[in-house]
């Protein structure tokens, strides 16, 4: 083991022992919902930072696995880690026919391919009857897991949560430092050069999105059963923009970038959640400094700042824009 | 004799009515979309802020109705004029600085606008709608015999097919359209023949942004005025762009109209799609035809 391998090791731990002791001094829930999120934020980054796809209908998937989970633990009497499977798989089903829809057109027109196909799916549940129109599904009950495991305690939540986050960021994680990343960065950077290195692209950007789709989704499937609630709020446009905003703020194509980026937002939005429509007004606002002065984001600029001060340019680790 | 036919085919007046639903749907959707169309053209920028510009072309109509006493006709003319004034500002120090960069970050950059635009104006107005009476001139209707048609859905359909066939003139037919069209295939030669093409791009994306205001006061009275009038017609308005594909100022007015008719249509066999049938149509015509109906291939 060498040097850095040591050091990546140690600050491993280091904020694993961070995230298993925060829930003593922050509240549960504001951390889950903060994890859900990161969660989903980071498996959104997976399309638009390594394979270079910008998908602004991602809420479709983390909705539909939300809307599931929470059906089949109330209507089904599912236990939650059966809920959360059946969501995340519908989602991945749903990321493959979308996916192979979408990876027909490129840049703009993918965007807008994602988003009007998150469209249908919210029009699906504003008006079918599974879904709870404008109440939603609630209260999704909590059995206990494995038959022994209260979720119903905060604290064994907490841990809950985090852990199967923790999962799909692992699996984030292993996807990006695989030979299957390294080629998603090589048709982001060039297709046709990957084309004509024999790579049949669209296998790998619909892998991809897949994947994106199903842990995106595994965040949805969480966090209904953090809230015991699944509504349309996370189907709506609006959140495929939250998610998009979350990775932007972080730093697009950076490992620890949407994580950060899903706190700040995450944050901002529970201080500012008595200003009413401003905070809409904010998140524009956020928007456009980012696109016109911050596009690494917080954490691609930290990583930008140290590798100048270093002066030696760690080719893999330099964030870029798109 | 044909009585079994009712059974499959609804009564006259619900169809037309329908379909004139949709017509009038279409008409916006053909105006909005040739807005993005011409914007995308030669600014290669998806206007996101588009169902924003709309929105704001209709409050503006109601906000000099109010305070000014300014009424409908003017409106057509002042509401688009500041609108796209407005707009003009925006490319002029905001998405200028985006050009050189992925296409993406316009599309973020104006998703942004969106936001803030719609949020101010929910801040004040709430998300409940205004009322914005039809002028007196077009109050009424005719009874066509087999359906009533109110003279304020005829003129939109009129009014909406004289501007968009009119935009479509400008650009094919006139010297200023081939400009245009000469600056959109290659801006830095148009330039060297001594065409100031920045100030070309200000001006597109003022016109583009007029032509969804004016679209607004068009939907005020008909529509309520609201802050999110505009936010859900947008996506619809960026799958009719799918569908047409973008390379086709003709094809953005026919595509638009088409679809109003087709989600009219669906609204009388089938309710329960008539939201989703335009979404299903651009899954389709993307599993047939990629590039669109009448684009190019990228």
């Amino acid at each position: 083991m060498n040097e850095s391998a040591t050091i990546r090791t140690v600050r491993r731990l280091v904020l694993l022992i961070i995230a298993l002791v925060v829930p003593f001094v922050f509240y549960p829930i504001f951390l889950m919902k903060a994890v859900c999120f990161a969660l989903f934020a980071a498996a959104f980054n997976l399309l638009i930072g390594f394979a270079g796809l910008l998908s602004f209908g991602h809420a479709a998937f983390f909705g539909s696995a939300s809307y599931v989970t929470a059906y089949a633990a109330k209507t089904w009497g599912f236990t939650p880690l059966p809920a959360i499977l059946a969501g995340t798989a519908v989602a991945g089903i749903m990321g493959v026919v979308f996916g192979w829809l979408a990876i027909r057109r490129k840049g703009i027109y993918f965007a807008m391919v994602t988003l009007a196909l998150s469209q249908m799916v919210y029009f699906y549940a504003l008006e079918s009857k599974y879904t709870g129109g404008e109440d939603g599904i609630q209260p999704v009950p909590l059995r206990d897991v494995f038959g022994v495991i209260d979720l119903n305690q905060p604290l064994t939540m907490y841990y809950f949560v985090l852990a199967i986050c923790l999962l799909g960021f692992g699996i984030i994680y292993r996807a990006i430092h695989s030979p299957f990343g390294e080629v998603l960065r090589a048709i982001r950077d060039n297709e046709p050069r990957a084309i004509s290195l024999g790579y049949k692209t669209d296998r790998y950007k619909l892998l991809a999105f897949t994947l994106s789709a199903t842990l995106a989704g595994l965040a949805g499937a969480t966090k209904a059963l953090v809230f015991q609630l699944a509504s349309l709020t996370d189907v709506t446009w609006q959140m495929s923009g939250d998610v998009v905003l979350m990775t932007l703020i972080g730093g697009l194509g950076t490992i620890w970038g949407p994580v950060v980026g899903a706190f700040i937002s995450i944050t901002m939005e529970n201080y500012l959640a008595e200003l009413g429509s401003w905070v809409t007004v904010i998140q524009g606002t956020i928007f456009v400094v980012c696109v016109l002065v911050f596009r690494r984001g917080v954490v691609g600029e930290i990583v930008h700042f140290i590798n100048r001060r270093q002066r030696r340019p760690r080719l893999a680790e330099e964030p870029r824009t798109l | 004799m044909l009585d079994w036919l009712h059974i499959a085919v609804p009564p006259a007046p619900a169809l037309f009515g329908q379909l004139l639903i949709g017509l009038i749907n279409g008409a916006f959707y053909a105006m909005l979309s040739l807005g993005l169309a011409v914007i995308f053209g030669l600014l290669n920028i998806i206007n996101f802020a588009h169902g924003a510009q709309y929105m704001l072309g209709a409050f503006c109509a109601y906000l000099i109705l109010n305070y000014l006493g300014i009424g409908y006709w003017p409106s057509l003319l002042v509401a688009p004029i500041v609108v796209g004034i407005f707009g003009m500002l925006l490319e002029r120090f905001f998405i200028r600085w985006v050009y050189r960069l992925d296409h993406l970050y316009g599309l973020l950059l104006t998703f942004g606008m969106a936001l803030i635009i719609q949020g101010v104006f929910r801040q004040y107005y709430g998300s409940a709608g205004q009322p914005y009476s039809i002028p007196d001139l077009l109050a009424g209707g005719q009874d066509l015999g087999f359906m009533f048609l109110p003279n304020y859905r005829a003129w939109v359909i009129v009014a909406s097919t004289v501007f968009c066939f009119g935009t479509w003139f400008v650009i094919e037919r006139t010297r200023l359209g081939a400009y245009l069209r000469a600056a959109t295939e290659n801006p830095a030669l148009v330039q060297a023949f001594g065409i100031n093409v920045p100030r070309m791009v200000t001006l597109t994306y003022g016109f583009g942004v007029a032509l969804a205001a004016l679209a607004g006061v068009l939907a005020a009275p008909i529509y309520q005025v609201s802050p999110l009038m505009g936010s859900n017609l947008i996506i619809v308005v960026f799958a009719v762009v799918v569908i047409g594909g973008m390379g086709s100022i003709l094809g953005s007015i026919v595509g638009g109209f088409a679809l109003g008719i087709v989600e009219g249509l669906t609204k009388v066999f089938y309710p329960e799609a008539s939201s989703t049938v335009i979404f299903v149509i651009m899954a389709i015509v993307l599993l047939v035809k990629p590039a669109g109906l009448f684009g190019r291939a990228a």
